[in-house]
């Protein structure tokens, strides 16, 4: 099945695609009926529980996200940084959008964004015993920057520099520097001392919900703010 | 297995320090953009460090382990080094060095565009040697993904219509292949409840889903590697990059998907039985044949060293039918090609740069007396060739003399027969580029200066594939370790 | 057939229609939407076959692989985007090219 570009104006291509595309859809789903009574293993479901006392959170999620599989949404942190870089390299500046909002969205966005920032905030708080935590509170703030901008405001040039990026770069960097720090008391690299598991874990998703917001609402601008470098 | 992970509990945390080198340089070049060039250097010098201090070390004392945050599997996510892993992540840093103290003189008069590639490339070379280390099929994933992300956008660096639509075509499939991957992920951690791929190994059984899972598997990452006839997008890709990232394209990128496939096969799917390895051999002699014809044809310098490129890739996959007898020389054959390969073509690449930079173009036959200008760019383009070609003494020789002894030990002479004329091929596209070099064009160019790092930095590699070949017995004593070609038989049957 | 089969059929069905647009339509924009179904489908499949366990206590870990996998295919998305703008400025049309590497001959 080539994936070539659709300038092969073949019929028989055209009409052998969806044949071929019903039998792949067709095996995967006698695969899933084969999947579903609960197989050898039912997942880790319960070695999540056992091992959950000593994370620091109770919410299962969370531990996963940020205590069993840390290095994981580390990598990730890193592939959403790097979304950033390449688009910036791309556009050379930010493109015009034209300036004045409707009256509608102007006063909206003043009555909802404080509400937008105290979700979040709630969100980040509540992801330690409830979903929640830093992703889910990371886009609402990613989706205030969106209302903002759309509402014709901008960073103010003195910020858009350095400062920005070290906001970028924050959650990655004490990711970075709490995962480190057990290495200096001679343990292993990413494990949390017990007693301060859930502390350093807030610390994270604090630092890395704001990364993640700025991130999401640098993508949306689509391009690098005119600042001081 | 309990002594292993008490091994990984215990050990200390030095595996991570390859990953976090590249990735603490990427943050500081990304926030400290004046300085991006000099903390780009320190970074991979670090890297360099990094690989060399763990070499030694498991050549002593064997295989090691990293249960990263003190969890074991399957909770937890376990970093995995042995002979295969060590070969790879030497490969990387080598190559590494030298395309990036190329880069460093290559972008040094355009510092917006130097401001982007170093936090992008230092970020490539994370997601390398993450998946290096990687032992779990989800973290794998994201390591794939951080890898392709960074390969496209440094593909669309050089800012023309053709690197962009090189780079546009070039992340949709490699957003498709990753996406196939992750189904895969998904259906094997559903049938057996791990991500771990030690865990895996053991678990592993003739179900459906495994099946399933090879199917996505395989068909996701032989796109990524290009593999014959899934291979369409690589040469506009690769061709028209600029030409560090041309280099790491080749000699690198491609190297990761290929290294998580043979990953994926030794472990899991290698010992069911299935009888893929002579599809896969056969496909990879269609690329040898099919690469090199194209190689021939080629009328500009990048793309003929891109189509060579999808020529050697068959190489590597015809040692999945010769290894079927249980002999390993054909698995060693193919790494130590596949090392040899990222020298000899990172330097091709770098050389093709420079007679670039030169001349303002890369036509063939317009390559105005390089030998005299430009010596020890066609130097190094000259050693690299030796070693694409496999001829006597080079790492490349190495490998195809260990390939073709897998073949004739086993009178398999249909593959041996491959082998032999992928080299005949590789010669005649080779000096084809020679013999221009030495004649004088009709229409004579405006030459640019070529610093000297960027020609040493070619010559060098070359000649790192050519010592390839002098120096075999500590690079075969490397790959040894951890035993990563000793199959295990998995059990077939529910 | 229990809910849990239902979602991871309902996955499989998106994948294989956003793999058939992947393929099947030219349109730049249409190639990024389809990936995102085919994405969706992916994660579907994930979570959906997370709650068959026993007990009943959904499996956490395949809702953080899916966490993890939205963040990924935003970022792709993003990247996506911005190259197809680019492209789109620099050659004038929304489609790629069929095969430049013989167009270069």
């Amino acid at each position: 099945m080539q994936t070539r570009m659709p300038g092969s104006r073949s019929t028989l291509g055209r009409r052998l695609l969806p044949v071929l595309l019903a039998g792949l859809c067709g095996g995967l789903a006698l695969t899933i009926l084969s999947l579903s009574p609960p197989g050898p293993s039912s997942g880790l479901a319960d070695e999540v529980t056992a091992a959950l006392a000593q994370t620091g959170v109770t919410s299962p999620v969370t531990a996963v996200l940020l205590d069993f599989r840390g290095y994981d949404t580390l990598l990730e942190m890193a592939v959403l940084l790097l979304a950033l870089g390449g688009v910036w390299s791309l556009v050379a500046h930010l493109p015009r959008i034209d300036g004045r909002p409707g009256i509608m969205l102007d006063r909206l966005t003043r009555l909802y964004l404080p509400l937008m920032l105290v979700v979040a905030g709630y969100l980040l708080w509540a992801g330690g015993t409830a979903p929640g935590g830093a992703f889910q509170s990371g886009a609402v703030l990613g989706a205030a920057g969106v209302v903002l901008t759309l509402g014709g405001w901008r960073l103010p040039p003195r910020l858009a520099g350095w400062p920005l990026r070290l906001v970028l770069t924050a959650g990655l960097v004490i990711f970075i520097a709490v995962g480190l720090l057990p290495i200096g008391f001679g343990s292993l690299w990413l494990d949390y001392p017990r007693a301060w598991a859930g502390g350093l874990i807030l610390l994270i998703e604090t630092t890395a919900s704001l990364s993640i917001g700025a991130t999401l609402a640098a993508l949306f601008l689509g391009g690098q703010p005119r600042g001081d470098p | 297995m309990t002594s292993t992970l008490e091994a990984a509990l215990t050990a200390r945390s030095d595996l991570i320090a390859p990953v976090l080198a590249p990735l603490v340089g990427a943050l500081l070049s990304f926030l400290l953009r004046r300085w991006a060039m000099p903390i780009g250097l320190i970074s991979i010098i670090g890297l360099v460090l990094a690989v060399l201090m763990l070499i030694p070390e498991a050549l002593a004392t064997g295989p090691r382990w990293l249960a990263v945050g003190g969890w074991e599997a399957p909770l937890g996510i376990v970093l995995h080094a042995d002979g295969l892993s060590l070969a790879m992540l030497f490969m990387t840093a080598a190559v590494g060095l030298a395309i990036s103290l190329y880069a460093a003189v290559y972008f040094h008069d355009q510092p917006s565009r130097a401001w982007s590639f170093w936090p992008l490339w230092l970020l490539l070379l994370t997601g390398l040697t993450a998946l290096f280390l990687a032992a779990d099929i989800f973290n794998l994933y994201v390591t794939l993904e951080l890898l392709g992300r960074a390969a496209a956008a440094l593909t669309a660096l050089a800012g023309g219509a053709d690197a962009l639509v090189g780079a546009m075509r070039y992340l949709l499939v490699s957003l498709l292949g990753s996406l196939a991957y992750l189904l895969g992920v998904a259906l094997l951690y559903h049938a057996y409840g791990t991500v771990d791929l030690g865990l895996l190994a053991d678990r592993i059984a003739g179900l459906p889903a495994t099946w399933a899972a090879l199917g996505l598997m395989s068909a996701g990452l032989l796109l990524k590697t290009a593999l014959f006839p899934l291979h369409f997008w690589l040469p506009p890709a690769h061709s028209n990059a600029p030409a560090p990232v041309s280099a790491a394209l080749s000699a690198l990128v491609v190297k990761g998907s290929f290294y998580l496939w043979l990953r994926l096969w030794l472990e899991l799917f290698g010992g069911l039985g299935l009888g893929v390895e002579t599809f896969l051999g056969l496909l990879g002699a269609g690329a040898v044949i099919w690469g090199s014809l194209q190689a021939l044809r080629q009328t500009r310098l990048k793309l003929l060293v891109a189509y060579s490129t999808v020529a050697q890739i068959g190489y590597l996959f015809l040692a999945f039918p010769l290894a079927l007898g249980g002999a390993t020389t054909a698995w060693t054959g193919a790494i130590y090609l596949a090392v040899s390969h990222a020298l000899a073509k990172a330097a091709m690449f770098l050389a093709a740069g420079n007679l670039l930079r030169f001349g303002g173009h890369d036509r063939i036959a317009d390559l105005d007396r390089v030998v005299q200008r430009l010596p020890l760019s066609i130097a190094a383009f000259a050693l690299a060739g030796v070693s694409i070609m496999g001829l006597p003494p080079s790492g490349g020789f190495i490998g195809k003399w260990l390939l073709l002894e897998a073949a004739l030990s086993q009178g398999r002479w249909g593959w041996a027969l491959v082998i032999l004329l992928g080299g005949v091929l590789a010669a005649t596209y080779v000096f084809k580029v020679l013999g221009y070099a030495f004649t004088q064009s009709e229409t004579p160019h405006r030459a640019r200066p070529v610093p000297a790092v960027m020609e040493w930095a070619a010559l060098s590699l070359a000649a790192s594939a050519i010592l390839l070949g002098l120096i075999v017995a500590p690079p075969l004593a490397l790959l040894a370790i951890g035993e990563p070609f000793a199959m295990a038989t998995g059990a077939v049957g529910p | 057939m229990t809910p849990a089969t239902l979602y991871a059929l309902t996955g499989v069905g998106l994948f294989a229609i956003g793999l058939y647009a992947f393929i099947r339509h030219a349109h730049l924009l249409r190639k990024i939407l389809a990936f995102n179904v085919m994405g969706s489908g992916v994660f579907l499949v994930l979570i959906g076959l997370a709650r068959r366990t026993p007990t009943g206590l959904t499996d956490p870990v395949p809702q953080a692989m899916v966490i993890t996998g939205i963040v990924v295919a935003v970022a792709a998305t993003a990247l996506a985007l911005s190259l197809m703008l680019r492209v789109v400025a620099t050659i004038g049309r929304t489609e790629l090219p069929d095969d430049p590497a013989r167009r270069a001959e």
